[in-house]
């Protein structure tokens, strides 16, 4: 599925089918030595939807902090042919669109305007490109109309859309959400998951909600104990009860 | 959660006081104040005559008139500080107390400085209070920055707004589960002695200094996620025009003539 | 509400123009060089201190009963000092009071200068100071933890009367209040205010050392304050602690030397008239002298600042 960004500002478009993030046996200890990534290889292509699944502790938070160099371990990551280093760092956080569990985390600011506008700030655009960008992003999450309000006033639902359009104000190649349906209720969740259904974006999705898996997201990657276990089809991996039960996963 | 309001004294209306911009406020605010010091004692027709100027302005901001008299309750308690005021000064003697060693004498001098020490304070509650339940805090932090506070105190504060009610629901969380945990309720002196108490209080204040710790380590990586690198830029839309200006020249005009006024 | 106002807030109207004045000029001048060396520090200071503040302003509201009804909590000076550092405490505990007296009232505006000295600036540079005193590293951690502790305690009382004595100061130098009444009141009432301070802050810190010691090991290093700050904090505690009971048994003896020093050498009977009661005498006792005393008054300040924090600049600039 091609991306295309209408404003003149974005990145160039990536021809389709590429890569847009490559890891090579990528290895993670925190430095209490415990350790977190063993040996990860993972490659992303151009419009792929990715859900990350796998026990509390598994390592896909860790794996996620990886994505934009927050963390980094021993491996090659690639991230739309850039080689992750310090030089590289600020065009991959613009590209790599990372989207905190907790959305009391992801918005620190204290309106929303603030918040959305953060990213676009920082990296260093005019401010009729930042007013530009807030409000497409908003539209895009259908929050339009809400710049004004304050953070704290948010319900969870409201948080985690405005949680997600502080990052689509950046134009990312690849959304990474980590467990954007926690703590939602039922018809906040099923807001969200048109919401994602309707980006036309890349994402790699960490989740331990299986039916939201199956529903949006084609390809399934299966982690424990700091690595890869499975990486397949969905609706092939869900179906195989023995792989699922050996990781704590349930069949839906 | 239950307090996600107390804070906030902000009244959204649309009014005139509401449109002003915040640094004019703020400036005016605290011309206000400053104005209210300056006053000899036993002003009281300026007294009135700025009572009446928050009166005007509450009605201009579409509050109820007593609105910002119900809320300056909150100086009463440290009135007790000033009521040594009675006693100070020299003057015709009212009444005298003895107080074991202490002799009270409660003079008229002393009775026009502690009531106007309370009317001072009491104008310029009201006016602070004028100023937050018409203006919104980000606009107040907004006006901070431009009256040239330094940046990192502006964002210390930006984020204490934002995570003052995250933090204190954490808070009341520790406390209920305390008081669901202990037999007595608290205010009876249950469960132990004092320094036991203190103790679990102690804990619970470090539990909380642990998650609060951890969640800036989280806020600082999405900082960094989206392109934090040690320099905070903001986009600060809030500007003086010349109308601001006016209002301002009148002010301070009103505000000094009322300086000579008192003085007459 | 789960707070109480803590009876420090100064409310505007208790303080005169001249010691509000006075007090935000000090106040100012320490920030600035706070805010310098904060300014150097890591990245991630600011996400911290932010989230720190927000953290002390939750923590006063946990409190607990002490006898007839009142509960003592905490007021964190000292507290947020020793865990982030003097200069990081202190501009955290402005925004707590800053946050306090703008948006909830509780405490004014003018006189905000005055609250953050006493309640943030004072209570931080002794919670550091004297804490600075333990060792960083001994061949007896158990014990080096428990004097680290104690200290951390008596600085915490400490930094309370420090705000008491100097809130009773302020008064009095005000025309508010009569010192010997203000002081030995003031005093009392802190004493026991400062007993659950220092109780909170000590079992505080010994939960962080059983859980996160590596945090309060950095409070230690050199980046965060020098051996310089053993002596502010422990020549404020001196002045606390000899001024205290000299100026609550005998007042008099205070008015005396303030009398001795000048400040009541035209026999008048405000104390704080460094501008004699607010006039100028060439322009006699007319409404514009007073008011011109005023504008004089906030210009020598302002100019003040100027100058000191172009010096701090300049030493700045040596230092590199």
């Amino acid at each position: 599925m091609p991306i295309t960004h209408n404003s003149p500002t974005a990145p160039p478009a990536l021809p389709t089918d590429s890569t847009v993030i490559s890891i090579k046996g990528l290895d993670f200890s925190y430095p209490d030595r415990h350790i977190a990534l063993k040996n990860i290889s993972l490659s992303i292509k151009e419009g792929e939807k990715i859900a990350l699944v796998g026990p509390n502790g598994a390592g896909k938070s860790t794996l996620m902090l990886h994505l934009n160099g927050i963390l980094s371990g021993g491996g090659d990551l690639e991230v739309g042919l850039l080689p992750l280093n310090k030089q590289n760092l600020p065009v991959i956080r613009s590209l790599v669109g990372l989207v905190f569990q907790n959305p009391d985390d992801q918005l620190f600011s204290p309106t929303v305007f603030e918040d959305v506008a953060f990213g676009p700030l920082h990296m260093g655009l005019s401010e009729d490109e930042v007013r530009t960008r807030v409000d497409e992003a908003l539209a895009q999450v259908d929050m339009r109309g809400f710049e004004d309000r304050l953070s704290h006033h948010l319900s969870t639902g409201q948080k985690k859309r405005i949680a997600i359009a502080t990052v689509l104000s950046m134009y990312p190649q690849i959304l990474v959400l980590d467990e954007p349906s926690a703590g939602l209720d039922p018809r906040a969740r099923r807001g969200l998951i048109n919401l994602l259904r309707d980006l036309p974006l890349t994402m790699l999705v960490s989740t331990h909600d299986l039916h939201m898996a199956k529903e949006l997201f084609p390809r399934m990657v299966i982690m424990d104990k700091g690595q890869i276990v499975a990486d397949g089809e969905t609706r092939v991996l869900l179906e195989d009860e023995a792989l699922l039960e050996k990781h704590g996963l349930e069949k839906v | 959660m239950a307090h996600q309001n107390i804070f906030d004294q902000y009244k959204a209306e649309n009014s005139v006081i509401h449109r002003l911009s915040p640094i004019v406020k703020v400036v005016l605010a605290v011309l206000f104040i400053f104005s209210n010091a300056l006053l000899p004692d036993g002003a009281w027709l300026s007294f009135a005559l700025k009572w009446g100027a928050i009166l005007m302005l509450s009605l201009l901001a579409k509050l109820e008139w007593h609105y910002t008299l119900k809320r300056s309750v909150i100086v009463l308690p440290f009135a007790l500080a000033g009521i040594s005021a009675l006693f100070s000064l020299p003057g015709k003697t009212l009444a005298i107390w003895q107080l074991g060693s202490l002799e009270l004498i409660l003079t008229d001098a002393g009775l026009l400085r502690f009531e106007s020490i309370l009317l001072r304070s009491w104008l310029s509650v009201q006016v602070a209070i004028l100023l937050v339940s018409t203006t919104t805090f980000p606009d107040l932090i907004h006006a901070l920055e431009h009256l040239r506070l330094p940046k990192m105190l502006v964002t210390v504060i930006a984020f204490l707004y934002r995570y003052m009610t995250v933090l204190s629901d954490e808070a009341l969380r520790l406390l209920r589960a305390r008081q669901s945990r202990s037999a007595l309720l608290p205010e009876q002196r249950g469960g132990g002695n004092l320094l036991w108490r203190a103790r679990t209080a102690g804990n619970m204040v470090g539990q909380l200094f642990l998650r609060s710790y951890e969640r800036s380590d989280r806020i600082y990586y999405a900082m960094l996620s989206r392109g934090y690198s040690g320099h905070l830029r903001t986009l600060n839309p809030h500007n003086i025009n010349i109308r601001d200006w006016l209002l301002l020249m009148l002010s301070f005009l009103l505000i000094t003539f009322l300086q000579f006024f008192a003085r007459l | 509400m789960h707070f109480s106002p803590a009876p420090l807030h100064i409310p505007d109207g208790f303080l005169s123009i001249i010691v509000s004045v006075i007090s935000w000029a000090i106040t100012i001048a320490i920030l600035s060089v706070a805010v310098k060396h904060t300014e150097n520090l890591d990245e991630k200071q600011v996400p911290l201190m932010g989230v720190m503040a927000a953290f002390i302003f939750a923590a006063q509201m946990i409190n607990f009963p002490v006898a007839g009804g009142t509960s003592g909590h905490l007021l964190g000076g000292a507290f947020a000092a020793i865990i982030l550092g003097p200069w990081a405490g202190m501009l955290v505990m402005t925004a707590v009071i800053g946050v306090q007296g703008l948006l909830l009232q509780d405490g004014g505006l003018l006189v905000m200068g005055a609250n953050i000295l006493n309640m943030g600036l004072v209570t931080s540079a002794i919670g550091f100071g004297l804490y600075r005193l333990a060792p960083s590293s001994t061949e007896n951690p158990q014990q080096n933890r428990n004097l680290k502790l104690g200290l951390a305690g008596i600085a915490a009382w400490l930094s309370v009367m420090a705000g008491a004595l100097l809130t009773s100061l302020q008064l009095w130098l005000s025309d508010t209040a009569r010192l010997d009444i203000v002081l030995p009141a003031m005093l009392g009432i802190h004493a026991l205010i400062g007993i659950g301070e220092t109780l909170i802050t000590v079992s505080a810190l010994a939960f962080i050392f059983r859980t996160r010691p590596d945090l309060l090991d950095q409070a230690q290093g050199q980046e965060r304050g020098g051996r310089a700050w053993i002596f502010v904090g422990v020549a404020i505690s001196l002045f606390v602690l000899i001024l205290s009971p000299l100026a609550s048994s005998n007042p008099d003896g205070l008015e005396r030397v303030a009398s001795d020093l000048g400040f009541l050498a035209q026999g008048i009977d405000s104390p704080y008239s460094i501008l004699p009661d607010y006039t100028l005498p060439f322009l006699g006792d007319s409404a514009f002298s007073t008011v011109a005393a005023g504008v004089i008054g906030a210009f020598v300040v302002g100019a003040i600042i100027f100058i000191i924090s172009k010096m701090k600049r300049v030493n700045i600039r040596a230092d590199k």
